[in-house]
């Protein structure tokens, strides 16, 4: 089963740690933080279960149509959106259980001082195909 | 010689390579390399023995490999001459294959994946693109899952139900890409009732077929899924029923039941009605009573509901589905489908929104909202 872990900048649940943001960090800890992502998809990609992953640019334009003929309608860039969206991963494992145990793996990566960040991410799970055997 | 007929023989090529000696890892890269040999070379040059022909090209590339091993770890003591064969027949091979890929060592996935390469002789791509995933994720998959299994003796027999489990996954992960997988996970099916006689093989081939048989059935021209009452019953396959229904018949007279049979029972008297309104339903609730008797499965207590709703009205069908636990993945739809039919339907409508936020597939959304909306726009009245 499919699921997706979105990392957001803001929003969510109140944090859990006052750690202050990544450009007060020093540059060690910033390398360090880089690479426990990168080894983390790594291993992902080694157990046969990393489907995909994106970072995201924090600048977004809403869009929308305006009738016929007429360019879109956009609204932005924004820069401070409520709820922001850093990236996200997808993963393809056997259970719920393993889903969690993985984002909870990639919210432990280091911060400042080498702690562990605590960050919420939020697991969504993908719709399927519908199985072929229901009654 | 079609690709599924030249995919048929795969495990029993596999199966000599492993009894002449060698690592099931290995083996199972070789035969890989003679099947992608024989789609390039067969077409022009059908051999007069396909299977022969695949021994010698897996086997000779099988030696490749290792001598190549061998001079590089500088240990030129491995296998040079052909072993003879032995005794055991392929019908053996087959079998074992089968319980080697479904090991209880296994994850579900990685035995999914491993049976259909190392058995189904799928390659690693094509099962790749039926579940979705990058071809370097399945790869790793199934390599881990090889070096998994690689400890396990060959010779050792194995429990037949774990091999159903995985069956019965490849056949209800649904349909979705280029590769067919109910059909695949038939193919194989079939395969292994060839080789074993056992009354559950023969039930879980047997509630595929069923099933199967009603695929043309399921679905709208636009992809929207039919429910079972309003489906054309003139776009069923009645080959496949009847072929589904005399296996089933052969392994019930055996008198050992088993969750399969069962499943195709139940799967039998929906086959076997004309018309919705004449679906024997208080059949159905007895097999659903002996599902639940056999797995104590949730689930089948909740389909049970369903068919006592049909049986013995929508009350009795609300007070069955009472007992169960409403976090049921489709508890909210049978409870929407038996408020409706007792006559309450805005509670009906509340309860099919709530199904379609709680749906795990987008057709099942889609159908479920359609639903709803049905009630919400009535008329009055």
């Amino acid at each position: 089963m499919k699921y997706l872990l979105l990392k957001h900048y803001r929003g969510g649940p109140t944090p859990v740690s006052d750690m202050p943001m990544i450009d007060k960090w020093t540059p060690e800890e910033i390398s360090a933080h880089i690479r426990y992502m990168q080894e983390f998809a790594a291993r992902l990609q080694e157990s046969g279960e990393y489907v995909d992953g994106q970072a995201l640019a924090p600048e977004g334009t809403f869009v929308r149509y305006d009738g016929e003929g007429r360019p879109p309608v956009t609204d932005g860039p924004f820069a401070e959106t409520k709820d922001l969206i850093a990236g996200w991963m997808v993963i393809d494992v056997d259970s719920y259980e393993r889903a969690l145990e993985l984002a909870a793996e990639l919210s432990a990566a280091p911060g400042q001082g080498g702690k562990p960040i605590h960050e919420w991410l939020e697991l969504r799970p993908f719709l399927t195909e519908p199985p072929t055997i229901t009654e | 010689m079609d690709e599924v007929a030249l995919r048929s023989l795969i495990p029993g090529v596999l199966g000599v390579l492993v009894r002449r000696g060698a690592d099931f890892a290995a083996a199972e890269d070789a035969v890989q390399d003679a099947l992608i040999e024989a789609l390039r070379v067969w077409p022009d040059d059908m051999p007069r023995d396909p299977r022969g022909w695949l021994v010698t090209v897996a086997w000779r590339r099988f030696l490749d490999v290792a001598r190549a091993e061998a001079a590089r770890r500088r240990r030129e003591d491995l296998v040079d001459e052909e072993p003879p064969t032995g005794p055991v027949s392929a019908v053996d091979d087959t079998l074992r294959l089968y319980f080697l890929c479904a090991h209880p060592s296994l994850s579900p996935s990685s035995a999914v994946a491993l049976t259909l390469r190392a058995v189904g002789g799928l390659t690693t791509r094509q099962i790749a693109q039926a579940y979705l995933v990058p071809e370097a994720t399945m790869a790793q998959r199934i390599s881990r899952a090889k070096r998994t299994v690689s400890g396990v003796r060959f010779d050792q027999p194995g429990d037949v139900a774990t091999v159903l489990r995985v069956l019965y996954l490849v056949f209800n992960e649904g349909y979705s890409g280029d590769v067919d997988l109910a059909a695949e996970a038939i193919r194989l099916t079939r395969q292994l009732a060839a080789a074993i006689d056992h009354p559950e093989v023969a039930g879980l081939l047997a509630l595929m077929l069923l099933h199967h048989a009603r695929r043309a059935g399921r679905t709208a021209p636009d992809g929207s899924l039919v429910p079972l009452a309003e489906q054309d019953r003139s776009r069923w396959d009645t080959t496949l029923i009847a072929e589904g229904v005399g296996i089933l018949q052969t392994a019930l007279s055996r008198d050992r039941l088993g969750e399969f049979q069962t499943q195709a029972a139940v799967a039998a008297l929906h086959a076997d009605a004309r018309t919705a309104a004449e679906t024997d339903w208080v059949q159905i609730v007895e097999w659903y009573d002996e599902l639940v008797r056999l797995t104590g499965s949730p689930i089948a207590r909740l389909n049970r509901a369903v068919a006592v709703g049909e049986a013995d009205g929508p009350r009795a069908g609300l007070a069955a589905l009472a007992a169960l636990d409403d976090k049921l993945p489709r508890y909210a739809a049978v409870a929407a489908y038996l408020h409706e039919r007792d006559g309450d339907p805005d509670r009906a409508a509340r309860l099919y929104a709530e199904a379609a936020r709680r749906a795990s597939s987008l057709a099942e959304r889609d159908h479920l909202n359609r639903q709803a909306a049905r009630l919400n726009t009535r008329r009055p009245g």
